[in-house]
């Protein structure tokens, strides 16, 4: 048995675990933090693909800036007297349990029907490299320079902005 | 990369502004002058920046592996763009004081916008387009909504925020249906192959939504309906930014996106589109104009309707209309600007003072604002010989060199409807009595802004081919 293979066992149970917390717990902030984990656990899968552009963004975009704006709303709103979505819709609950299904038995089609030994294609080959980090730090410091300076200054200003409008104090 | 010293030439206006931000940055956390220095440090920028473009205008590179295009047409916008916003700045010092809204951030913003505007101006892709479409309206939203205080500027800014992610929206989805059917977002790639393309109705339909988002950004008709609140809510300094030189980079890019049709004579597929919404905006935004009283409503009518005659230039695509829309767009510059800074002056605090009965025995008052004000409002009225008099003329004579005489005759028309609302605001300056008692207060920086305005619309009326020649050896 490989580490790969190790990690690959170690990093599912931990998805698989966590999706299941998020929609049993019944307090919504731990839901959200079951949700990061749940998000830094896929992170790994997506690095032992070697996609590892996305395994960055989805930390940094998903598990960081996305789930800190939902805490920020769980925390402000009152959830907890709230009703459960589902504690007198039962027409909303068949449909979640149809669209689940749905979903679940396209996944396992695809898993059923793929064959994980068989060679790459020129292509695939191609797109797999295109996600690594070398292959887009590449392009974004030579034929993309410049509109990632701009960028650089697009979040400047809108940085700028921001804390012109909301904290400048008036006398 | 740039790989000898002539390259760093070209792209020094890129450089100057982009460290000019950063320094300004510096400048406000390190020292509480910076309320005082900021101004002055930008106002140098933008002008010697619009000074060394204009120098440039005859030597046209592409750099960056086809990114930005440096020098040549970009530099006459770069010129536009620098000397509207120092002339802005100018305005502004004595104008923000008067809101207490003077921060330093407000010059930063300035500048990123402007940055955004020479990205736009000077782009080669389609995403260098994007990026500074979004750097140039970020700073807009803020900029409209500078003053918290004052509830119409926090309207103004978010009616403006709302609508421009709408039109953006747009333009993204454009930009999507261009890149799927092209399979690049190069615009040389765009240009070169334009004919091919075109008989692919998902490409068409990319670029008619790609134009649609981009006449929400120069307010023609029927995508106007924002401009008449954000104009005259947001403080007038930034209101004369927005209506110039945003506007001026906005057509930069009509311009760019039909290379082909401009450049290599492609037949323009694009014609009736922006024919109808030419006529739509000249006659909407004379007619509507008429019944108003607010000064800054009524501009913000002028300036669609003005929309309306640089559109003229587009329907037609040829190289005279396009040299047209160009000095078209340095004159209303002047133009704007001036009458907006007029109107700053005579602007009481809170947003009093800006309906015509305010101008009414401005002469008593002050015979120098009365004589500018009528100043631009000739010229805005296209009155011969002064600058925007021209601008009209270069246009309407390349549509009809492009057979859309029919666009021009609308054109005339709509001009002749325009001289009731500026020469009114003359009658009241001149032949009214004043009703109400109020002092102005001069300022050094609005009227150096006013007098450089109303000269350069003298010298752009009295010799028209000095522009006009640089403009032409620029887009050859």
């Amino acid at each position: 048995m490989n580490i790969q293979l190790i990690l690959f066992f170690v990093l599912a149970a931990i998805a698989a675990v966590t999706s299941v917390m998020v929609i049993t717990r019944k307090n919504a902030v731990l839901s959200a933090v079951f949700l990061v984990l749940n998000f830094f656990a896929l992170a790994g899968l997506y690095l032992l693909l070697n996609a590892q552009f996305i395994a960055v963004v989805q930390v940094i975009v998903y598990a960081g800036a996305i789930m800190v704006l939902f805490l920020f709303v769980l925390m402000l709103l009152n959830t907890e007297t709230e009703h459960g979505l589902f504690v007198d819709k039962r027409g909303i609950k068949f449909f979640a349990i149809l669209i689940s299904a749905f979903v679940f038995v396209q996944l396992a089609f695809l898993i059923f029907k793929g064959n994980p030994s068989r060679t790459l294609t020129a292509d695939e080959a191609a797109s797999i490299n295109a996600g690594t980090i070398q292959t887009i730090g590449h392009h974004l410091y030579t034929d993309y320079i410049i509109p990632f300076e701009v960028a650089g200054f697009l979040l400047l200003a809108a940085t700028i902005g921001a804390l012109v409008l909301a904290k400048k104090k008036f006398e | 990369m740039p790989a000898n010293n002539f390259e760093y030439y070209l792209l020094m206006p890129y450089i100057v502004i982009g460290v000019g931000i950063v320094l300004s940055v510096v400048l406000e956390i390190s020292t509480k002058k910076s309320k005082e220095l900021l101004p002055w440090f930008s106002a140098l920028l933008f002008f010697g920046t619009a000074i060394y473009s204009i120098f440039n205008v005859d030597q046209g590179l592409v750099l960056f592996s086809g990114m930005l295009e440096v020098g040549g047409k970009s530099a006459i916008f770069n010129t536009i763009f620098n000397f509207g916003a120092a002339l802005i700045v100018l305005a502004s010092i004595d104008f923000m004081k008067k809101y207490e809204a003077d921060f330093g951030e407000y010059y930063i913003l300035i500048q990123s916008s402007v940055l955004g505007m020479m990205i736009m101006a000077s782009a080669r892709d389609i995403f260098m387009i994007f990026m500074g479409l979004e750097l140039m309206s970020i700073c807009f939203y803020v900029l409209a909504g500078i003053n918290r205080k004052k509830s119409s500027a926090n309207e103004a800014s978010l009616k403006y925020f709302l609508l421009g992610a709408f039109a953006t929206g747009f333009i993204v989805y454009g930009i999507a249906l261009i890149y799927g059917t092209t399979g690049s977002t190069s615009i040389q790639n765009l240009v070169e192959n334009f004919v091919g393309y075109s008989s692919n109705i998902l490409f068409v339909l990319g670029m008619i939504l790609f134009f649609v988002g981009f006449s929400f950004k120069v307010a023609a008709v029927p995508f106007h309906m924002w401009v008449p609140d954000v104009y005259q809510g947001s403080a007038t300094t930034v209101t004369g930014l927005m209506s110039t030189v945003g506007k001026a980079a906005a057509f930069s890019v009509f311009i760019i996106m039909l290379g082909a049709v401009v450049t290599y004579g492609a037949p323009n597929f694009f014609k009736s589109y922006f024919a109808v919404i030419s006529a739509l905006s000249m006659v909407v935004g004379s007619v509507i104009a008429i019944s108003q009283d607010n000064l800054k409503r009524m501009l913000a009518y002028s300036s669609v309707s003005h929309a309306g005659y640089m559109i003229i230039g587009l329907a037609a695509g040829n190289k005279y209309s396009i040299a047209g829309i160009i000095f078209y767009l340095a004159a209303y510059a002047f133009m704007n600007i001036g009458a907006f800074s007029v109107i700053s002056v005579i602007e009481g605090k809170d947003d009093s003072r800006t309906g015509i009965k305010s101008y009414a025995g401005l002469q008593s008052k002050s015979p120098f604002l009365a004589a500018m004000i009528s100043l631009f409002m000739f010229a805005l009225a296209g009155i011969p010989p002064l600058a925007g008099f021209f601008g009209k003329y270069y246009v309407f004579f390349g549509a009809i060199q492009a057979n859309l005489t029919w666009l021009a005759i609308v054109g005339v028309l709509s001009s002749v409807i325009s001289v009731y609302f500026y020469i009114r605001v003359v009658v009241y300056a001149y032949f009214k009595n004043s009703e109400e008692d109020f002092e102005i207060e001069s300022s050094v920086g609005t009227y150096a802004a006013i007098i450089i305005s109303a000269a350069f619309i003298l010298i752009l009326g009295f010799f028209p081919d000095m522009l006009l020649g640089i403009i032409t050896s620029a887009i050859k």
